[in-house]
């Protein structure tokens, strides 16, 4: 009888432990958003660091490019692969959103996907979103 | 089995020693594991630098047109928010009445008796009775601002710029209590409405910051003169403090000057000819 008791509570709570699993199983979930190279990177194809590593870790690069900006007063990055940036988020043609023409699709496609909700654009200007 | 002996034992010690001896040494020689090791970050060719940069403000070419302009411009190009500005009600339809005590300036013009309060004698020269003078960020050597900031966010840089890293600015107001100098202003609300022309080639800033002149730093960076340099029609130069033959201490050294509050210990960086 006892037994009985015991055997359903697990099961109820092995099922409730894992309801992130079964519920993404039986729900139909969003294919991850394909990266979109647009405006003149389509042409320019001059990366700031390679794909991989750019995607684990462009928050620290900017994280780093902003200290060497405010701090130090250094405002151009030459990459390990000779190309040179200007370390701005979205003043000039050679800054993250001047040569990623889309925000929408170069920032908010993944950022949305994920959850992540970075405050960047509570202050930084998308040159595209003035009008 | 190994025999455990004392000798054993010192010797194993003596070599665990030594590692721990060479291993700073060790570290010193691996390659720098934050990203690729030959990426650099340096200044743009044309950058304007200075050991200290300074302001000299020639009072006797200024005048309230030439005043005008140069807030307008710094304020504009900045993205300084005017409460005067007429609120677009369909963009932001739920914008409260403004409050213009919480004004926010960068630079601004002042009666002599506000800006140089030490200095008010009882038989002042008339022109100064009447007269406004241009007032901004001193870009203090020894910046008491600098001190109060419990986050870093207000700094000085090398070259003497006292800088505001808005990202680390957590609002607490301790940098306006010790400024004596009135410089800085607190975003007590969300300013975009309050923007008439954004400029995109600058940030705006939120809610909850602090914020004050940078002079230009932007624009130095990109070999520059500051806004209000520009638009002073000649009344305002900046330059290196500390190099004897740079333009401000040419002008320093052919004319009397004075500074803001000097008695204070702040060291400002900004002279007024007089």
């Amino acid at each position: 009888m006892t037994r009985n008791w015991i055997v359903t509570g697990l099961a109820i709570f092995v099922l409730a432990v894992l309801s992130p699993f079964w519920f993404n199983l039986v729900t139909t979930t969003q294919a991850a958003p394909e990266p979109e190279l647009l405006g003149p990177a389509k042409e320019a194809r001059k990366c700031v660091l390679d794909k991989y590593d750019m995607r684990a870790n462009h928050m620290s690069l900017l994280d780093e490019w902003r200290d060497a900006v405010v701090r130090n007063a250094d405002r151009i990055y030459v990459a390990a692969n000779g190309h040179s940036f200007n370390m701005s988020l979205s003043t000039g043609e050679n800054s993250c959103l001047g040569c990623h023409a889309d925000k929408e699709k170069f920032c908010d496609a993944c950022h949305v996907y994920t959850s992540v909700d970075p405050y960047c654009w509570e202050c930084h200007i998308n040159p595209k979103e003035i009008q | 089995m190994m025999k455990k002996s004392r000798r054993h034992f010192l010797k194993v010690a003596g070599i665990a020693a030594i590692g721990l001896g060479a291993a700073p040494a060790m570290n010193f020689a691996a390659p720098d594991t934050h990203g690729p090791a030959d990426a650099v970050k340096t200044k743009h060719p044309d950058a304007l630098t200075a050991r200290r940069w300074g302001m000299v403000i020639d009072t006797g070419k200024l005048n309230e047109n030439i005043l005008k302009q140069i807030t307008d411009v710094c304020h504009a190009r900045h993205n300084v928010p005017d409460f005067n500005h007429e609120v677009d009600r369909e963009k932001f339809p739920r914008t409260r009445p403004v409050n213009h005590k919480q004004e926010i300036k960068w630079i601004w013009k002042e009666k002599f008796h506000y800006a140089f309060p030490y200095k008010e004698d009882e038989f002042l020269n008339e022109r100064f009775k009447n007269m406004y003078f241009p007032v901004l960020c001193n870009h203090c050597k020894n910046p008491s601002c600098v001190r109060a900031c419990p986050t870093q966010a207000t700094f000085s840089r090398a070259d003497g710029i006292v800088m505001m890293d808005y990202h680390r600015c957590i609002g607490c107001r301790f940098c306006m209590a010790a400024c004596p100098y009135g410089a800085r202003s607190f975003n007590y609300r969300n300013p975009l409405p309050f923007i008439a022309d954004l400029d995109p080639d600058f940030p705006f800033r939120s809610k909850g910051v602090v914020e004050k002149c940078n002079l230009c730093a932007e624009r130095l960076a990109k070999g520059e003169q500051p806004y209000c340099a520009e638009a002073s029609e000649g009344a305002i130069v900046v330059g290196d403090l500390e190099d004897p033959e740079s333009d401000v201490r040419k002008l320093l050294r052919e004319n009397y000057s004075i500074r803001r509050k000097q008695t204070l210990g702040t060291e400002p960086s900004v002279y007024y000819i007089v």
